[in-house]
């Protein structure tokens, strides 16, 4: 049952948005961070809804898909409504009780909120949606590439987000099996408060620990056997390569956030 | 050619632990002579400790020798230049399978070396597919490695190895961790590698596996002590047993039997030739 995790949250798919190449995903979701940020109002953010809207629709990944990755953030979303809501006074009083005043100004900032971190959260795990970790780690790689000059060890980098990738299912079976283990032993890991729960975890830390450093013993080993000598000289299978397809990303999302700075312009404040 | 492909000349090694003081010297490989010729199927045998897989790791150059030389295609291990290229033709499988794949779909872990090695793009795709073929792992190019079996992840890795195109494949234990089914794919595809003309070297604890090489060699306590065909190594039951080594299940059984005073030969090394010899033992 543990082994059935996915890999980070990759959907295979063959719509356009998985098609593309994966540095002009990353770099337009950029691109979509940004108009979501300079929306002043409520008009322009419409701008930033219809644009994640039709990303999703293209990518054809299913809605419940879109809950998933929303559902960790709900704390958040409430927090910053309640925030907002209870912390701006200005405008007209909607609603008054004892020291608690809710008023329009109010109401619209924090739907505005919402909306934007919804809309943030939905567009940006299209990226992962629809691309696999392998090519999100390389395009990392070749975005960041420049920084190489600058001594930033870019490729060491990726590598580990590879390793941590292809080791996470690893570890967690053996925290499973360790965790048996320390049961079978009489190991209590239920029961008792936080500070107790806590304690009863370190005897599957330290195991876990031990082992994780046996594992990149042996596969700095393994490694080096397949002649790694780090990133100098290494060549890749699979090459990124751009297409039409993402020309026409690009300008689509160029449109919507032309669109997000006529709309901020045009609408008074 | 039938030219020694890994020469061994004298060879000692000791692991040197920093961290005491005064440093502690463990002296593992005490004088290993050996030859393996190009093309040979070498079980080299040994109780745990006996020094097998610092000999392996010596051999392509990840532990360099203290005195004496090890050669690789006439390579010394102990010139810098001839790292890569010794690493590239004599390959190495480990026994844990898990800790040796290092990417998160299977073809793109079969990649990895020759990626290292700077093969052109189109090159790699084609020398992937023809790894991946060979050991019969072709239909799951596309997987996540944790999610195939023992025998599964082990058949990779080899896999990996081969896309190198090596000319040696050094295993230390790789069956150690599998179940049955997982030793006999993997045992089928080190035969299968050994008949397309690659050399062979297989560290491992399964008598019946080494029972199947051309030659065996055995080590204890950092020397070669035995070094001749199975069949010859495994009728001299005693002194294997004095190594804390055992012997094949039907040597094993033949040797009783001449123990209670049957005229049998220990000379027996697989099931077939046991049974004939046993019907020819009851006809008398
Ligand atoms: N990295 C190391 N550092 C120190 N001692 C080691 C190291 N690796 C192995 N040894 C010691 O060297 C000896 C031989 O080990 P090894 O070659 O792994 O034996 P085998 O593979 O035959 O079981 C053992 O006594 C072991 O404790
Ligand atoms: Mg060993």
């Amino acid at each position: 049952m543990i082994k059935d995790i996915t890999l980070g949250q990759y959907f295979p798919g063959d719509s356009v948005l998985h098609r593309m190449d994966a540095r002009v995903k990353l770099l337009l979701t950029a691109v979509f961070i940004v108009m979501l940020f300079i929306a002043k109002g409520i008009e322009g953010l419409a701008v930033g809804i219809v644009f994640t809207v039709a990303a999703f629709l293209i990518s054809k990944i299913p809605l419940k898909m879109m809950g998933k990755s929303l559902k960790p953030i709900i704390p958040v979303i409430i927090f910053t409504a309640v925030l907002n809501l209870v912390f701006i006074t200005t405008g007209d009083v909607l609603w008054e009780w004892k020291f608690i005043k809710l008023t329009r100004d109010g109401l619209d900032t924090s739907l505005f909120m919402v909306i934007r971190i919804i809309c943030l959260i939905c567009g940006s795990s299209l990226l992962t949606y629809t691309t696999s970790p392998i090519d999100l780690t390389d395009a990392i790689e070749k975005l960041l590439s420049p920084l190489k000059k600058v001594k930033v060890p870019v490729h060491e980098l990726a590598m580990m987000m590879t390793i941590a990738l292809r080791f996470i299912p690893t570890l967690i079976e053996e925290t499973d099996k360790i965790m048996s283990a320390q049961k079978a032993r009489g190991a209590d890991m239920e029961t008792g408060n936080i500070l107790q729960k806590a304690k009863a975890l370190i005897p599957i830390l330290i195991p876990l620990f031990v082992a994780s450093f046996r594992h990149a013993e042996e596969l700095a080993l393994a490694m080096e056997c397949r002649c790694y000598h780090g990133g100098e000289g290494r060549t890749r299978m699979k090459q990124l390569k751009m297409s039409i397809l993402d020309l026409w990303g690009t300008l689509f999302c160029m449109v919507f956030l032309a669109g997000v700075i006529a709309v901020n312009y045009f609408t008074k404040r | 050619m039938s030219e020694n492909f890994i020469e061994i000349k004298d060879l000692r090694f000791s692991y040197i632990n920093d961290l005491e003081d005064p440093p502690v010297k463990t002296e593992v490989l005490k004088g290993v002579t050996l030859n393996i010729k190009k093309g040979e199927f070498v079980a080299v045998l040994g109780h745990n400790g006996s020094g097998k897989s610092t000999l392996a790791k010596c051999i392509n150059a990840i532990n360099l020798p203290e005195s004496g030389g090890v050669y690789v295609a006439g390579m010394d291990t102990i010139d810098e230049m001839n790292l890569l290229p010794i690493r590239q033709r004599v390959g190495m499988v480990f026994q844990n399978p898990d800790n040796q794949i290092v990417a998160t779909i299977v073809e793109e872990d079969v990649a990895f070396a020759l990626e290292n090695m700077g093969v052109a793009p189109d090159e790699i795709r084609r020398r992937v597919d023809e790894a991946l073929k060979a050991v019969g792992m072709y239909e799951y190019r596309m997987h996540a490695p944790h999610k195939l079996s023992g025998g599964q992840k082990q058949r990779v890795a080899i896999a990996g190895i081969i896309a190198m195109r090596p000319d040696c494949i050094l295993l230390d234990e790789p069956t150690a961790m599998l179940d049955p089914k997982g030793r006999q794919e993997v045992m089928k595809t080190i035969k299968m590698l050994n008949e397309q003309g690659v050399t062979i070297v297989l560290i491992t604890h399964y008598m019946e596996e080494a029972a199947q090489a051309e030659r065996v060699v055995v080590i204890d306590g950092g020397e070669v002590v035995m070094d001749d065909v199975p069949r010859k190594i495994f009728s001299q039951v005693e002194k294997m047993k004095s190594l804390g080594l055992d012997v094949p299940q039907v040597t094993e059984l033949a040797w009783e039997l001449q123990k209670a005073g049957y005229d049998i030969s220990t000379e027996i090394i697989d099931e077939d030739e046991c049974v004939a010899k046993l019907a020819e033992l009851l006809q008398k």
